[in-house]
This record gives structure tokens, C-alpha cells and sequence, in this order.
């Protein structure tokens, strides 16, 4: 009887938490046409998430670029069909791993930045000094953060996947010696427009996941130094799990 | 609407009732604050002094009665209504509050920023005018963090009177400070309130400051008020409670220690078993 008790309150606790959080995005989306009027508010958050997590994702979008590349040579050598090796790296990364890598390297980021920073204005009663100035928070603080990750992500995806081909293009082009117009000409006929378009849509999804996560996080947080440290912590699980389940909604959805 | 009420009372509430979860922390509180006062709010620790404040400004709602600012009903005002309200009210929070990624000058202009289209000339003689009230006009480009506590609270108080406002609340002001900065700030409610022509309301809990600066006093205690008056007169006053309290002295109504079970028993283990 406890388990199964226990098992329900959690299930209600998840709806109620994933409810409340529907009603915050709500809210923002309410909000986005005022606030994208302020608009130097939200470049600077461009700025502030985009450079943030800008280093961390070239250099993990090179690295994944130069796996595929290895495992994809090998893989694609048994077949006696490396000159593919163009086509399908580009495939993984712009349909997959690049939407999805970059949201959870971004999670961890500028999530957790978000996240923590937001806590920790509220633990230090900044938000409600701004309500007592008759300003509202969730336009002045929470709005141009959100606004701010949901645009950097497409670019930052953007630049993953690109570095991420040019490292499979080391390994195959300039190491293993595949030649280059069949490493590009495949690429080009394999990739179609579709897929690209799939991944600018998940690219978008992600964005719009990651920084709600990570903003409602913050604004949730209980004001207390724990409290921000487990805002921190839930924004990156939350936004792993939910980013994974969602890509394999979306992909469902689009096959 | 505005704060401009007539000479009287500029906040009044009457029969405000606040619950939280099963504890009532006001049953049925009434209180008139006076226009161009200092008026003190006092009381022992979890009075619900800060709950006041946030009742007065609306940040939370009683469960029933009033809560009157100028013309407004504050309980029933929309979001819009209440940030007008606002506007016309400066309130200065316990640690200050700044913002600490913004200089002091940037936090002192926060409100005038957001709240106004002035042009930066403008905006910097205003920010370095109440700046120069409390002392601080050449800490302007610092950040919060490199200032003491109480130079916080002061670029908090320039920041709160920026907007010129009605009524000027202060939480816990005394609270951490050394002697020093406890006299600046005494002396500054006092100038600022007599100078601006505010209305200012203290809560806090240091009955000597207070004689400083209070015009009028309320003490608070088990969810009402249990005396008010001149702050001398309290002073003065014969009521158990409010000497105790006045007096700082430990034995009273006001128990020092927290209920619990008898002292013996609970050492012992004896009565209930193992806990």
C-alpha cells in the first residue's frame, strides 16, 4: 500500500510540476512581444548565454565530429562504401546529435548559470527589491534569459554541426584519404532539405526546453543557498531527460 | 489614483486577518499610520513585522479586513494598479538588496531607467544628487560587493528615495550594523522623512534607535496590537508585556523558552519512550 501510495504522490508531484511550469511558459510567451521591444535586454543575453557556452561546444562538436568519423570509416570500410562517410556524418549530426549534444552541453552551461543566477537574486531578495520598484521580474529578468537562450540555440547548433563535419572530414578526407569531391558531392545528395529542416526544428524545441528549465528553476528555487544548489542540479537533469524524450518524439513524429 | 490622501492617516488597516498554514500570525489587526510621520513597528521576533510590510505593499494578501494606502485598496488592486501604487513607495529591505551585477550608480538609476525616458544628464544629476544625501557619491562606480553593510543599505535607501516617493518603509533597519553606520541611518530617516515630507514606516525591533527617530509606535504581539503611542509614552507604560519588551527584560509574558515538554522528562527520557 505505501509503495503504490508513494508512487502516486510522485506522479502527482511530476504532473503538478509539469503543469506549473506549462502556466510559467504561458506567461512567457504572453510577455515575449514586450520584452523583445526591449530588445538591447535580450542581445545582451544572446551575448551572455551564446559566449557562455560557445568554447564548450566547438570543441565537443570537434570531437564528436572526428569520432563519427573514425567509427563511420570503420564501419563504412566493411561495406566496401567509405565514400558515404560524408553523408551519413552529416545525416547523425544534423538530424541528431547536433540539436541533442548541444542542448545538454548548453544545459550544463548556461543552464546552470541561468539557473543559479536567478535562485540566486531571489535568495537575496533582488526580484522582490525590483517588485517594490514596480518592476516586473519575470519581463525584466526571467523574459530576456528565456528570450536569449532560445535564440543562441539554433546558432550554437549550427556551429556544432559544422565543426562537427569538419572534424569527420579530418579523419576522412585528410587522414584516411577518402576523396573530397565524393565526401562533399554525397553530402550534398544525401542531405535534403527535410532533414535540415528537422534539425532548425529540434534546434528551436531544445532551445525553447533548456532555458525554460533553467529559468523556472530559478525563479521556483527555495531562497536558501541549498535551494539554489538543487535548482542547479534538477536543470541539468530535468533538461537531459526532457530534451532525450522529446528528440525521440519528434523524430517519431517525422519518420 | 495617488497617495495624496489628505492630512490624517495615510495607511490604515482594520480587521486584517493572516494565516499561514495553521498558525494565525494577525487575528484582527488594527492600525492607522499617520501622514509625515515616523511611525515604529515594533515587537518581539516572529510578530509577523515583515509580514506587515509585505500586507502593506501588497505583496501579500490577508485572508480578510482591509489594508488601505492613500486611495488605494490594496488587497483587491490588479498587478497594473499595484505597480502604480508602488511607484509611490520606496521600501528598504533588510541586507539592501542591491543588484549586485550593476554599480551603485546603475542600481540608484535602476528606477528611474525603467520607470522614466529622461535623458542621461538628467538621470546622472538625479543619481548623484541622492547619492550625496547619504554619503556615497564617491563610491558611485563601485559594486555592492566591495561595500560594508551599511553603505549597502545606504546606496538601498539613496535607490529607494530616487523616485521621490509618499511613503518610505524600512525592514529591519538597524540590524548588523556597528555603532557608526547605526547613527547615519538613524539620522537619516529622521532627515530624509522631515526633508522630503515622506511618510516613513520601521519596522524593527531596537527599541533605543527607535526613540531616536519614532514619532509614534505600534508593539506588536500575539497577532494585534498591544500598545501604541508616543514612543516615551510606552517607555512609561505599565503593562507587563510592553515592559517587558520596552525593557528588554527576560521574564514576562513572553516566554524565553520555546514550549516544550518538563525539563526532567525530557533529559531522562522518561513519560513518552525513545523519540
Amino acid at each position: 500500500m505505501g509503495l503504490i501510495r508513494e508512487i502516486g504522490a510522485t506522479l502527482v508531484a511530476f504532473l503538478r510540476a509539469l503543469g506549473s511550469m506549462a502556466i510559467f511558459l504561458g506567461r512567457l510567451i504572453i510577455y515575449a512581444p514586450a520584452g523583445l521591444l526591449r530588445f538591447r535586454l535580450v542581445v545582451q543575453q544572446v551575448h551572455n548565454t551564446g559566449s557562455l557556452s560557445l568554447a564548450i561546444i566547438m570543441l565537443s562538436g570537434f570531437f564528436v565530429g572526428l569520432v563519427l568519423g573514425l567509427q563511420g570509416f570503420d564501419l563504412l570500410r566493411r561495406f566496401n562504401s567509405e565514400n558515404v562517410l560524408g553523408g551519413a556524418v552529416a545525416l547523425g549530426l544534423i538530424k541528431e546529435l547536433g540539436p541533442v549534444v548541444t542542448a545538454l552541453l548548453f544545459a550544463g552551461r548556461a543552464g546552470t548559470a541561468l539557473a543559479s543566477e536567478i535562485g540566486l537574486m531571489k535568495a537575496t531578495d533582488q526580484l522582490s527589491a525590483m517588485e517594490m520598484m514596480a518592476v516586473d521580474p519575470m519581463k525584466r529578468v526571467v523574459l530576456p534569459r528565456f528570450l536569449g537562450g532560445v535564440i543562441a540555440m539554433p546558432f550554437l547548433v549550427a556551429i556544432f554541426t559544422a565543426i562537427g563535419i569538419f572534424g569527420a572530414w579530418m579523419i576522412g578526407v585528410a587522414w584516411m584519404g577518402v576523396d573530397p569531391g565524393v565526401f562533399w558531392s554525397q553530402m550534398q545528395s544525401l542531405v535534403s532539405m527535410d532533414d535540415v529542416r528537422e534539425g532548425i526544428f529540434k534546434s528551436i524545441v531544445f532551445g525553447v526546453a533548456a532555458s525554460l528549465v533553467a529559468v523556472y528553476e530559478g525563479y521556483t528555487a527555495w531562497p536558501t543557498a541549498e535551494g539554489v544548489g538543487r535548482a542547479t542540479t534538477r536543470t541539468v537533469v530535468i533538461t537531459a531527460v526532457s530534451v532525450l524524450i522529446l528528440d525521440y518524439m519528434i523524430t517519431a513524429a517525422l519518420l | 489614483m495617488t497617495l495624496a490622501a489628505p492630512e490624517g492617516n495615510l495607511i490604515e488597516l482594520r480587521g486584517v486577518r493572516f494565516r499561514r498554514g495553521n498558525f494565525r500570525v494577525f487575528d484582527g489587526l488594527d492600525m492607522a499610520i499617520p501622514k509625515g510621520k515616523v511611525t515604529a513597528v515594533m515587537g518581539p521576533s516572529g510578530t509577523g513585522k515583515t509580514t506587515l510590510l509585505r500586507l502593506i505593499t501588497g505583496q501579500l494578501k490577508p485572508d480578510a479586513g482591509s489594508v488601505r494606502v492613500g486611495e488605494y485598496e490594496v488587497p483587491s488592486l490588479s498587478l497594473s494598479r499595484l505597480y502604480e501604487m508602488r511607484r509611490q513607495m520606496g521600501m528598504l529591505f533588510q541586507n539592501g538588496a542591491l543588484l549586485t551585477d550593476f554599480s551603485v550608480f546603475e542600481n540608484v538609476a535602476f528606477p528611474l531607467r525603467e520607470h522614466t525616458r529622461l535623458p542621461d544628464r538628467l538621470i546622472r544629476h538625479i543619481v548623484l544628487t541622492k547619492l550625496h544625501a547619504v554619503g556615497l557619491r564617491g563610491a558611485a562606480e563601485l559594486f555592492p560587493g566591495e561595500l560594508s553593510g551599511g553603505m549597502n543599505r545606504r546606496v538601498a535607501l539613496a535607490r529607494a528615495i530616487v523616485m521621490d516617493p509618499d511613503i518610505l518603509i524600512y525592514d529591519e533597519p538597524f540590524v548588523g550594523l556597528d555603532p557608526i553606520s547605526m547613527g547615519v541611518i538613524v539620522r537619516l530617516i529622521r532627515r530624509l522623512n522631515d526633508a522630503l515630507g515622506l511618510t516613513s514606516v520601521v519596522v524593527s525591533h531596537d527599541v533605543r534607535e527607535l526613540e531616536l527617530v519614532a514619532d509614534h509606535s505600534f508593539l506588536l504581539a500575539e497577532g494585534r496590537v498591544v500598545a501604541s503611542g508616543a514612543h516615551r509614552e510606552l517607555m512609561d507604560e505599565d503593562s507587563p508585556l510592553v515592559r517587558q519588551f520596552m525593557h528588554g527584560e527576560a521574564d514576562g509574558p513572553v516566554a524565553y523558552h520555546f514550549p516544550a515538554k518538563d525539563y526532567g522528562d525530557d533529559l531522562f527520557d522518561r513519560g513518552q519512550g525513545p523519540r
